[in-house]
């Protein structure tokens, strides 16, 4: 059973689930809330002004995008770039996904050269090549935990990473295909290129937030399954020579 | 069309010499005689001659299904076509149907053609063989790591369509209505059905914001995913004003359709509404086109849907259904879980929708209705494969009990995991590459019926 009394006061936000939803990423907060029912789950518009601008939730969620989704969304956060700032220096769980964590990039370039100006949050840099899609599984170490995943992108990141990334890649890519070390992590801000449920593909790190968020008894609702195919996974990857789709 | 080179005249010949050796071996030769063609002479397609009544046919999903009812009702016509329907939509598929009904000079056999075409293949299509007409059925999200999403496959139509092919477009799906803005256009749709709802049943709905401002948009009625009527609150914009606008009657199995305050009526050739949408397709194209609606009628009478992705028997009282589902592509699943949750009766399930390649992306289960096969007359699934323990977990996420669901075995072993008894249906869901696999299944569980029931 959850721990109801504890995730009363948790409030988790998603912003713009109207367009960063795709990839079967909407289901990350789908199963939170299987797992933490009482807390109270909240869901931005674009047309509306962000709960995190007048309150401080316990957890962010953005998931991936269409192109034109970025260049929206880094419209519409640029105003708030110094509240984002300021809620990542307080410790306020993030968990960006997919393309979604380039808006908080220094910029996205175009194939013509020409650049998209992100939050300027996180000093690294997109380039796309929307000819050529980068498909791959992957691979790695967070914590003390195995993280596994999926990863399809038109864009490649660009900038050092080795003091904040989010877990180190043991198999596939990080932010480029020259890269081991996947995502970013500054304080409790966690992006990744890694795309899907991520917290049903990872029982351990479905775990890990619900700690994070404060939950007394973390719990996995369908933990037998989840397990199953969790350690199927692994097993699958760690006998499978990694190869680009 | 471009000057004929020397190489052209050598991939003529030399694709045409292949063509005939496959076809002596009893092969298809639907593809290989036009990839050579297209290596010897890699602008072959701007060279060879194209029929003088040229369709293309785009879109998610329905492009194979409205390809083949152009085909049959002009050759029912008596009217032969350059065509690509036994082969592939990608360019080497079509330049293999142009290669084989071109004279060897390069000039086409065929007054009309029809050619299906991959949406990710515009680029190597369009700009060659400049269609007159171009059907685009919808864009909906389809394999993450093919097409991303349909925005993309959107902005890749539009940039390649050539700006004097006339569009033919679904005003019901806010996405692929708006492909190539610039080009002429007709938009055909569906009236609001009883079955419409107020807002989106479906997992996604990859248009819930106004193209034109952002702003979010007001369905007036929802039918599936984006399909449905919509407007922009803030801007104005709303989905295009139909040209041809069909009110359908499924129980007089019939369609009244209003072309510019005209109205016609159709017998429907089937009762899904993705067919229903399909027959408005292409009667909106051959009215565009010419054809009179006594012709259309007169060929639609002899027809009927070849559905080689649907084949159902009966043993001993138990229905045995292959029903193809698109791996990879969720609306095209969810709308066959839609279909087998609506089917009266008690039902097992055969699950083949598996990845051979293990590293294959599976995250687009989580945008597919999934939660569709949660109801008490699905009774069992049974699911082999790879992908199994990935396909249990999401059957328990759409809320199916774990004693439902049966894994861990192989393909041809899945058929004796089934209960067949007191079902009265068992449906065999089959990914597009595996219809043999499929067949082969589909009479192990007759034999099965057969064996348990004597």
């Amino acid at each position: 059973m959850s721990d109801a009394a504890g995730e009363k006061d948790v409030v988790v936000e998603t912003l713009f689930p109207e367009i960063a939803n795709l990839y079967g990423d909407h289901a990350n907060i789908r199963y939170l809330k299987l797992c933490m029912p009482e807390a109270e789950y909240v869901e931005d518009s674009l047309s509306g002004e962000p709960y995190f601008a007048a309150h401080k939730p316990d957890m962010i969620y953005m998931g991936p995008m269409t192109e034109r989704g970025q260049e929206l969304i880094i419209e519409k956060l640029q105003p708030y770039r110094a509240r984002i700032e300021e809620l990542i220096g307080e410790g306020v769980l993030f968990l960006i996904t997919g393309n979604a964590m380039e808006v908080f990039w220094d910029a996205i370039e175009n194939e013509d050269g020409s650049r998209i100006e992100g939050l300027h949050i996180f000093h690294y840099t997109a380039r796309r090549d929307m000819f050529h899609r980068y498909n791959s599984a992957v691979m790695g170490k967070f914590e003390d935990m195995t993280l596994v995943g999926f990863k399809s992108q038109f864009t490649l990141s660009y900038g050092d990473n080795s003091k904040e990334f989010l877990y180190e890649v043991t198999k596939g890519d990080g932010l480029n295909r020259e890269h081991k070390l996947e995502g970013v992590r500054r304080n409790r801000f966690m992006g990744t290129y890694t795309i899907g449920p991520i917290l049903l593909l990872n029982p351990d790190f479905a775990l890990y937030i619900q700690r994070q968020l404060g939950a007394a008894k973390p719990h996995l609702v369908y933990e037998r399954a989840m397990r199953d195919a969790y350690e199927e996974r692994v097993r699958q990857y760690e006998s499978t020579e990694f190869v680009l789709l | 069309m471009a000057k004929r080179t020397a190489r052209f005249y050598a991939a003529m010949l030399i694709g045409k010499l292949a063509y005939t050796t496959q076809r002596l071996f009893g092969m298809n030769a639907t593809f290989f005689p036009g990839k050579l063609a297209l290596q010897i002479c890699p602008d072959f397609m701007g060279q060879v001659g194209r029929p003088k009544n040229l369709i293309g046919v785009t879109g998610t999903n329905g492009k194979t299904t409205v390809s083949n009812l152009l085909v049959d009702l002009l050759e029912a016509e008596g009217i032969k076509t350059t065509n690509n329907r036994k082969g592939s939509n990608t360019k080497a598929g079509v330049a293999c149907a142009f290669l084989v009904n071109a004279t060897l000079g390069g000039k086409s056999k065929t007054e009309w053609g029809v050619i299906e075409v991959d949406e990710r293949s515009s680029m190597h299509i369009y700009p060659f063989i400049k269609p007159d007409y171009v059907v685009c059925t919808n864009l909906f999200r389809d394999s993450i790591i093919r097409n991303a999403h349909a925005e993309y496959i959107a902005g890749i139509i539009s940039a390649y369509m050539q700006p004097e092919t006339k569009l033919i477009l679904n005003a019901d799906d806010l996405i692929s209505s708006g492909v190539a803005p610039d080009n002429p256009r007709v938009y055909y749709s569906i009236s609001r059905l009883p079955t419409d709802t107020e807002t989106c049943h479906n997992i996604i709905n990859d248009c819930q914001i106004c193209p034109k401002c952002a702003a979010r948009l007001v369905y007036d009625y929802v039918r599936y995913h984006q399909i449905g009527k919509a407007h922009c609150p803030n801007c104005g914009f709303a989905s295009p004003v139909p040209d041809y606008e069909a009110k359908v009657d499924f129980a007089q199995h019939s369609m009244v359709l209003t072309e510019r305050g005209e109205a016609q009526t159709y017998s429907l050739i089937s009762d899904s509404i993705f067919n229903v949408y399909n027959q408005v397709a292409v009667t909106t194209l051959l009215r565009e086109m010419g054809m009179s609606p006594d012709e259309l009628r007169d060929g639609f009478s002899k027809l009927h849907i070849v559905d080689t992705r649907y084949h159902k028997t009966k043993v001993n009282g138990i229905e045995v259904i292959d029903h193809m589902a698109k791996e990879h592509n969720p609306v095209a699943c969810s709308v066959v879980f839609d279909y087998l949750s609506k089917e009266p009766g008690t039902k097992e399930i055969l699950f083949l929708l598996d990845d051979e390649k293990i590293l294959e992306n599976m995250t687009w289960m989580y945008d597919c209705d999934y939660e569709k096969l949660n109801s008490p007359l699905v009774e069992r699934i049974v699911v082999p494969g790879n992908r199994a323990k990935d396909q249990k977990l999401r059957l328990m996420m759409a809320g199916i009990p774990e004693e439902k669901i049966v894994i861990g075995m192989t393909d041809e072993e899945a058929p004796d995991y089934l209960h067949l008894e007191g079902t009265d249906q068992v449906f065999v869901l089959h990914q597009c590459y595996k219809p043999d696999l499929s067949h082969k299944l589909h009479q192990r569980i007759e034999e099965l019926i057969r064996k348990r029931g004597a």
